[in-house]
């Protein structure tokens, strides 16, 4: 990489610098350094009309009236809908695990005579200019009857819409021969992505449909789904995908305000823009976390789980979305995590409550699951007198188990892992931060007055979500190739990494392979981005695509390849967190953070690398900053950067990132994982147990984020090491 | 009222006339007194690398510079702009394409993902470099916490700047 570079990363080198395992530059990068990037907002079509939604202000209520009178007199309107005018429109469906039971709790596009969350459309301006269309929305003003707002998932007066369960073994029998039964309760705020790109969208009527631009992440669903919504003849909405400033799982699913734009383009017979603001973005697109877990545990005279019992509220908000119940699902199936834990019984309560609705955010399910689990390590730890690196080793699965039956599902496949090394790997993070002497130092440095501790986190990812990928290799006369698929970039550089795949098996420097995705004309089926599938099965595919078209040894040769798989693939890893408290504010300083992440084989170290840096920075801001809250009529607290707290250039700690490649997938012939989750996945039960260690009352945080209010109240404990202090103050007052 | 007569309304009455001058180039925009900065450039002057991630100055994502100042173009009005030399994200790589250094070192060190928020914070960093050549690390790091990124955690971002500062 040391030569100089115009532009053109790759250009010139050898091939072996631009395969699989090399930390080639982006082929994305030129473009969005020069400021030529093409973000949805950058488009504009001639006669197109700018959206602005009307939004509830009501947390709950009944919608009374809506008087359009005086917005579509405003200047530049050229009209406004409302419920009335879409009452014919389905409701927005799942997209994944969706049950007969949710059904009754989807969202309609536009509110009927009810509205169940501040931020739910009930009307849509559309005018000639942006700044007129906003104008004219603020002429609007609902008259709502006001309801009373649930707010707590397990108030009485949330809707309980169904229980997600899992089974395994014999939990009763198990918690009658236990040695010790341990319990506890901890909850993980609700919190969300938040790309820096809000949403948008522009549809384009053509030929008797649409086209779509802004359309991201799951682009053939989403055009497929919205011809069917709006009775148009399949394949003829076409989304063009552009460039995406961020997806994190919340942006690219099929919205109200997608809907919108698409039938007001067919209404209106004109091309409809839609830009989000940010106050819009907080209000309206998916939320995610809030759930509480009440955990129980058979643990054996050796410290050993041999039983956990969980039971999970999720506060689903007030629909139920795209996702379904992909959220619970994940968190009942994943919860047990790299631990033996012979027998396995959860339930997870689906939740309405009065709050934006929910949906998935990096490491969705896991993030929580992983903080209640590692909690619940952590308390036996405690319970058994043991160092929390040996009470999870005596519980791990061992190598000589793989591939694992972990006897759970979700997302339509059976859980098991494919391969790891578990204690390996745990191994490798406690000689990288020398645990011993590292807690040695830790525990002096607490016994000088200084709130310092060492927390760890362990977890098992999932990745390759199939259960299929198409893609089109084509080598062009000129030589470079070109490769078409079905999958989507949401900004995490998947075009570099495909590239780079092609260029290992067909002998061209990456820079001469040209990706194209989200263009739903361009290749029949695609499944986009998402659970970091894309390059587990994208890459996969592009492989094998690939050496065919090697074999089948013509110029100008094209080969189309399906590759399936039913299951998914499970990376693993390993957080360890050091903090320090201020004893003054609640400050949280992370003095040193790690992540050590096994991906089976690396496509391009730098790219996994950034990933996991990335990943982690948004699980420290989910368990330190971000929070979004509401007052008691269900009013939201934060609707700006001024309220949502993400982690800076200056409180993000750097990361040391250990990757290895212990555990190749068997699942496919590159023996892929991904690697987009593995740094958020830990940081909430890394985080609390180092916060724990350095308010010296074991198993004290329960509750995520980590605000400076809750440290506070932690420290203000007797049992704290500030307690304790003060209280030995006290006693030599006395004296 | 058509659509073509609010038109002219506007232009008649509302829109004042101004110049911009944009990475050494004078441009004329007629614009609502209310039209900020970054609408301007981006819908008038056609410079979409300009990208507005909040619209209410805390994202940074608008950073553009005035007379070498980095200032948040969606706080601003563009009929505050006249007589002002404005440098976007445009103006940075020479008119042949070449990248420059900060350019070149976002992407050595992997200083971008989606790259919305790369066009502020190449302008934030080159501000920052030209006013303090030797800025230290600490205040690297605080002056870099005038933007957000959410991609990539800002190791990159730091490593790309602190490149550049080291390599003068």
């Amino acid at each position: 990489m040391g030569d100089g570079i115009s532009g053109l990363p790759g250009r010139g080198k050898g091939i072996n610098e631009t395969g699989i395992g090399h930390p080639a530059l982006r082929l994305e990068d030129p473009p969005l350094l020069r400021g030529e990037g093409s973000f949805l907002a950058d488009l504009n079509f001639p006669g197109q009309v700018h959206m602005r939604v009307v939004r509830s202000s009501a947390a709950c209520g009944r919608l009374v009236g809506l008087d359009l009178s005086e917005a579509l007199a405003a200047p530049g309107v050229v009209a406004v809908f409302t419920g009335a005018d879409m009452s014919e429109t389905p409701l927005i469906d799942f997209r994944q695990v969706g049950y007969d039971e949710l059904r009754p709790y989807l969202q309609p596009v536009l509110a009927q005579d009810s509205v169940r969350y501040v931020g739910e459309p009930l009307a849509a301006v559309f005018a000639v200019d942006p700044y007129l269309a906003e104008d004219a929305a603020e002429l609007i003003w609902p008259e709502i009857e006001a309801g009373e707002a649930v707010l707590e998932s397990r108030s009485p007066l949330a809707i309980s819409a169904m229980t997600l369960r899992a089974d395994y073994g014999d939990v009763t029998a198990a918690m009658s021969a236990a040695h010790r039964v341990v319990e506890l309760t901890c909850e993980v705020g609700r919190h969300s992505g938040i790309p820096l790109e809000t949403r948008g969208l522009l549809a384009k009527p053509s030929g008797g449909g649409l086209e779509i631009y802004g359309i991201a992440k799951v682009p053939h669903y989403n055009c497929a789904t919205l011809a069917a919504m709006l009775h148009l003849p399949a394949g003829s909405v076409v989304g063009r995908e552009g460039h995406v400033g961020g997806g994190f799982g919340v942006r690219g699913e099929l919205y109200p305000e997608d809907v919108l734009v698409a039938w007001a383009a067919l209404r209106l017979s004109r091309p409809v823009k839609w830009v989000e603001d940010r106050w819009e973005h907080f209000l309206a697109a998916n939320h995610s976390r809030d759930q509480v877990y009440v955990l129980r545990a058979a643990v054996d005279e050796d410290a050993v789980i041999q039983a956990i019992d969980a039971e999970i509220f999720h506060d689903q908000g007030a629909y139920v979305r795209t996702h379904g119940a992909t959220v619970p699902s994940l968190s009942v199936a994943m919860l047990p995590g790299p631990y033996k834990v012979p027998s396995y019984r959860a339930a997870c309560h689906i939740r309405l409550t009065n709050k934006t609705p929910a949906g998935t955010y990096r490491a969705p399910g896991r993030f929580e699951s992983t903080f209640a689990r590692e909690r619940l390590v952590d308390a036996v730890a405690v319970e058994f007198g043991i160092p929390p690196a040996e009470a999870r080793r005596r519980n791990l699965i061992a190598l000589e188990e793989m591939p694992f039956d972990r006897r759970t599902e979700t997302l339509g496949t059976r859980v098991v892992y494919d391969s790891g090394d578990y204690a390996r790997l745990l191994g490798r993070l406690l000689a990288h931060v020398d645990y011993e002497a590292l807690s040695e130092s830790l525990s002096q440095r607490r016994a000088n007055g200084e709130l310092v501790g060492l927390g760890l986190g362990m977890f098992v990812e999932k990745s390759g979500l199939g259960p299929f990928d198409d893609v089109r290799v084509t080598r062009l006369e000129d030589g470079t190739v070109e490769v078409c698929t079905g999958a989507a970039s949401v900004g995490q550089g998947m075009e570099t990494v495909i590239a780079q795949i092609a260029s290992e098996v067909l002998g061209v420097g990456y820079s001469s392979v040209r990706v194209r995705h989200g263009q739903t004309d361009l290749i029949g089926r695609g499944l986009g981005a998402f659970a970091s599938r894309v390059t587990v099965m994208t890459g996969v595919a592009v492989y094998l695509a690939a050496k065919r078209l090697l074999a089948n040894d013509v110029t100008g040769g094209s080969v189309e390849y399906t590759f399936n798989s039913d299951h998914m693939t499970y990376p693993y890893g390993a957080h360890a967190a050091v903090v320090k408290l201020d004893p003054g504010t609640g400050g949280v300083e992370i003095e040193r953070y790690v992540v050590a992440y096994d991906v089976g084989r690396s496509v391009n170290p730098m790219l996994i690398e950034g990933q996991i840096v990335g990943g982690a920075a948004q699980g420290i801001g989910g368990s330190l900053y971000e929070e979004y809250r509401y007052d008691s009529d269900g009013g939201p607290l934060v609707t700006s950067f001024m309220d949502y707290l993400m982690p800076t250039a200056e409180n993000q700690p750097p990361v040391e990132v250990l990757v290895s490649e212990d555990a190749p997938s068997p699942l496919n012939p590159l023996g892929l994982k991904g690697a987009g989750e593995g740094g958020t996945n830990a940081c909430g039960a890394a985080i609390a147990a180092a916060v724990d260690e350095a308010v010296g009352c074991p198993g004290a945080v329960r509750t995520l984020p980590l605000s400076p209010e809750r440290v506070l109240s932690l420290l203000g404990e007797p049992g704290s090491a500030v307690g304790r202090r003060g209280a030995s103050r006290a006693v030599s007052a006395r004296e | 009222m058509t659509e073509s007569s609010i038109t002219g309304l506007l232009e008649s009455d509302c829109k004042t006339r101004l110049r911009l001058s944009v990475n050494g180039t004078e441009r004329t925009v007629e614009v609502e007194p209310r039209r900020t900065l970054a609408d301007a450039l981006r819908d008038d002057c056609g410079l979409t690398g300009t990208h507005l991630g909040c619209e209410h100055g805390v994202c940074g994502a608008c950073t553009v510079l005035i007379d070498g100042n980095p200032v948040r173009s969606c706080l601003m009005f563009a009929v505050q702009a006249a007589d002002v030399d404005i440098r976007t994200v445009e103006g940075m790589a020479s008119p042949d394409g070449t990248l420059n250094p900060l350019q070149e070192s976002f992407m050595r060190h992997h200083g971008l993902q989606c790259g919305f928020c790369t066009p502020g914070f190449l302008l934030l960093s080159e501000a920052v470099l030209a006013a303090r050549p030797d800025i230290d690390d600490a205040e690297l790091r605080e002056a870099l916490s005038s933007n957000l990124c959410r991609c990539t955690g800002y190791q990159g971002i730091i490593d790309a700047v602190r490149a550049v500062r080291d390599a003068v």
